[in-house]
């Protein structure tokens, strides 16, 4: 029996480690920069790009398997596509070209190509060290805006690598580069600098291409934003309702029913919250706000941060009422009549003596309904979460950009893996994203751990 | 110990009337709304109940609480059965019996704790310096200020020492650190824990050992400085050391308190107590100084039970 047991816990517990170190791997492997392989074929075309995968597949017609590698490279304003297959068995000539650069563009994601040039102006240079050497100048000294500034860029397939595609001819924009390096040529200095600007931009930067480059700082504002507001709304409701159910209102048929009405509550399917989120929230509060408020201007009427965190606080309302009971529960009776031996009156005692040993129990709850409320995504898409939000739902003005949509990392992950464009660029934003998420709900659990074990020292046995 | 308090010059020569004039016509309680005649029979079973032996002595004592025809019930139960006492000013009385006698639900009732039970119910009366308090309207606050309760167990807030014990002023709203201070530190001198205790006033009250934290209750129970101290068993759960502790400091409470205390040792009651109340399942036995119920006790019943061949 004690096998069985332990094997389901080193079951369980294997299948969590498992799912964490994949989704770590994978997260933290992203921005590592890669070597630039560029690859001629029996055919004659000629590919510069990253590897990504190596795969084995049946070509059809043929019985025997095939290997295969995936290429991203990039030049999506020339090629019409990010990423190419090339089997290793067309391969004549691969080589790791020193010169090889990986430009990070603002627009048309990467490209891949060699400097041959700059345009300054009127001063062109058409050497290639000197011409890194001035793009560096001009990149780095924050010159960006420098729209006369073009790089002469020559790709695997052909001369240039325009700005844009209506223009052919157009050389790049300096302006235009988020980042170029030569990929070839550096070391682990210069790869672990490259790695740390990437995950500093995705962390800091707006999302571009459709949310597959760039970063993420508007959905970790949003999530962060959302699950704040949630607690602020739902543990003071959830305590009060739990003081009354527990302390005040007379036990019988009908605080049982509503008592397991809240515990079933919390099993209610979260999509249905969203759906009453949109139908009660946006619908009927907002609209009444508008009417009354706004003169029927929009402004509440909509899918919206607040309504988005009203929603979720209902969905954790249960969790927290039933932790905060449990936990005025267990306050020995013997507490509450030294208490009420004291002269307390019932509010004194639950204020002065209930409510503070229960307080530990009550973070427990407040740690429940984070970790809940934090991961939820679906009914987010129905009240608020949306695919790039023009602002951050913050404001200075009221109402303080609660009534702007906003976007949301679970949202997010599921946008990129499942609603992009190019799948195959997204699948490696899709894991650092999972890993953001579970990063930022570990970090709200574990301070809120660290407060109530502040709190469980504060009233057993230590100094206050 | 018991030599000390032997001369029984009454603290007031007229024999003071036990029942002082209330109204007594009242005697609903306030938290059962349950109709007066309480259980069909229960007026008959009363009267069945044999008469208790209060001795004369106690007739010369001014009583602060007086228990007129008390009875109570836990639903069906009949816990206390017609009892009547009086309990003498700034004496010390201890109520014997056995388990499950009624004692501590008796103790209870002078504070009236038990309305915290939902399914008590109550018939006669109390009465605290004259005052009825089973009537409508009683402010049981106010009742509960006049008195200080130790616990079985002893039960510190969770809070600090200090806060501990003016937990009673912070709730009537005193914030003068002085006054909160000097009341502090008088309490804790009261209990004999100020020397133990005078470095850490500010650490958590659950940090004390057993005896001290039972003392740290005695010191919240003093530090209002209540007319009537309550006590509930005390020393069940202490050690000799700290029982004795407590025993001092309960002998040394006389004549500044009136103390009831509950116990189930017979020695702690010969100790401590000028009074003596024996009873026995819900009824009040015998009631005398406790020089007499121990030593030469007028019914077999108490002598059994004082000398231990039953209970």
């Amino acid at each position: 029996m004690v096998w069985l047991t332990g094997g389901c816990v080193a079951l369980a517990v294997l299948m969590i480690v498992l799912l964490l170190a994949f989704i770590f791997w994978q997260g933290i492997a992203t921005f590592w920069p890669g070597p630039l392989v560029m690859v001629k074929t029996r055919d004659g075309a000629t590919f510069l790009g990253e590897p990504t995968r190596r795969e084995t597949y049946l070509a059809p017609g043929s019985s025997q398997p095939m290997t295969r590698v995936l290429y991203k490279t990039g030049n999506f304003d020339v090629t019409g596509s990010h990423f190419n297959w090339v089997n290793d068995s067309d391969v004549v000539e691969k080589s790791e070209p020193r010169w090889a650069l990986v430009i990070e563009r603002v627009e048309w994601g990467n490209a891949y190509g060699a400097l041959e040039g700059v345009t300054d102006g009127n001063v062109s240079i058409n050497d290639p060290a000197q011409a890194w050497q001035r793009f560096g100048e001009l990149h780095g000294a924050g010159l960006k805006q420098l729209t006369a500034s073009r790089l002469i860029v020559r790709t695997a397939q052909g001369k240039l690598v325009p700005a844009d595609r209506a223009k052919e001819n157009e050389p790049l924009l300096v302006s235009q580069v988020v980042r170029a390096y030569p990929a070839n040529q550096l070391g682990l200095g210069g790869k672990v600098k490259v790695y740390f600007s990437r995950w500093w931009e995705y962390l800091s930067a707006d999302p571009r291409e459709a949310n597959t480059e760039g970063g993420v700082f508007p959905a970790i504002v949003g999530t962060v934003l959302l699950t704040f507001i949630m607690v602020v709304v739902a543990v003071p409701l959830g305590v009060i309702a739990a003081i009354y159910l527990r302390e005040y209102a007379r036990q019988g048929l009908l605080v049982t029913i509503v008592r397991i009405s809240v515990n079933n509550l919390a099993g209610v399917p979260s999509i249905v919250f969203g759906v009453f989120g949109v139908g009660f929230f946006c619908y009927l509060v907002g609209g009444s706000i508008d009417h009354t408020f706004f003169a029927d201007r929009l402004t509440f009427h909509k899918t919206a941060l607040i309504w988005a965190s009203l929603t979720l606080a209902l969905l954790t309302l249960p969790v927290v009422i039933v932790a905060t009971e449990e936990a005025l529960a267990a306050v020995p009776r013997s507490m509450r009549e030294g208490s009420y031996a004291c002269g307390a009156s019932k509010w004194q005692t639950i204020r002065r003596i209930v409510l503070p040993r229960a307080m530990p129990g009550i973070m427990t709850g407040m740690i429940l309904a984070i970790a809940r409320g934090a991961g939820e995504v679906a009914p987010l898409m129905l009240v608020g979460a949306v695919k790039i939000a023009p602002e951050l739902p913050i404001s200075l003005h009221p109402p303080f950009g609660l009534n702007r949509s906003f976007m949301h990392l679970g949202f997010h992950i599921y946008d990129l893996g499942f609603q992009s464009p190019d799948s195959e660029a997204a699948r490696s934003m899709v894991y650092t994203t999972t890993l953001l998420l579970i990063a930022i709900v570990v970090t709200l659990n574990v301070s809120a751990m660290v407060l109530r074990s502040r709190l469980r020292r504060a009233y057993s046995a230590a100094k206050f | 110990m018991i030599d000390a308090k032997s001369p029984q010059t009454a603290t007031s020569p007229a024999a003071a009337p036990v029942t002082p004039a209330g109204d007594r016509t009242v005697p609903k309680p306030q938290p059962a709304p349950a109709p007066q005649p309480a259980p069909p029979g229960a007026a008959a079973k009363i009267t069945t109940q044999p008469e208790a032996d209060i001795h004369s002595e106690l007739a010369s004592e001014t009583h602060i609480i007086s228990v007129e025809d008390f009875n109570l019930y836990y639903g069906e139960t009949h816990a206390l059965k017609n009892i009547n006492m009086g309990v003498p000013k700034s004496k010390v009385t201890a109520l014997i019996g056995p388990s499950g006698c009624g004692k501590s639900t008796l103790l209870r009732s002078v504070n009236r704790l038990n309305d915290m039970i939902d399914t008590v119910r109550i018939t006669g009366n109390m009465y605290v310096d004259g005052m009825a308090i089973y009537k409508r309207n009683v402010d049981v606050i106010e009742l509960r200020k006049r008195m200080g309760m130790v616990f079985q167990k002893s039960n510190p807030f969770p809070m600090s020492i200090f806060e501990n014990v003016v937990f009673s002023l912070r709730i009537d709203g005193e914030g003068r650190k002085s006054v909160l201070q000097e009341t502090c530190e008088k309490a804790l001198r009261g209990a004999f824990l100020w020397e133990e205790v005078k470095d850490r006033l500010h650490e958590s009250g659950l940090s004390l050992s057993g005896g001290q934290q039972q003392r740290l209750c005695i010191a919240r129970a003093i530090a209002a400085e209540p007319e009537v101290l309550l006590m509930d068993e005390p020393c069940s759960a202490l050690d000799p050391v700290a029982t004795s502790k407590i025993e001092d400091l309960i002998y040394n409470l006389r004549g500044n308190y009136t103390v009831l205390i509950v116990t189930h040792s017979m020695h702690q009651a010969a100790r401590v107590s000028d009074y003596t109340a024996f009873m026995y399942f819900g009824s009040l036995v015998e009631y005398g100084t406790t020089a007499t119920i121990f030593g030469n006790p007028h019914l077999k019943q108490t002598e059994d039970y004082v000398t231990g061949r039953f209970g």
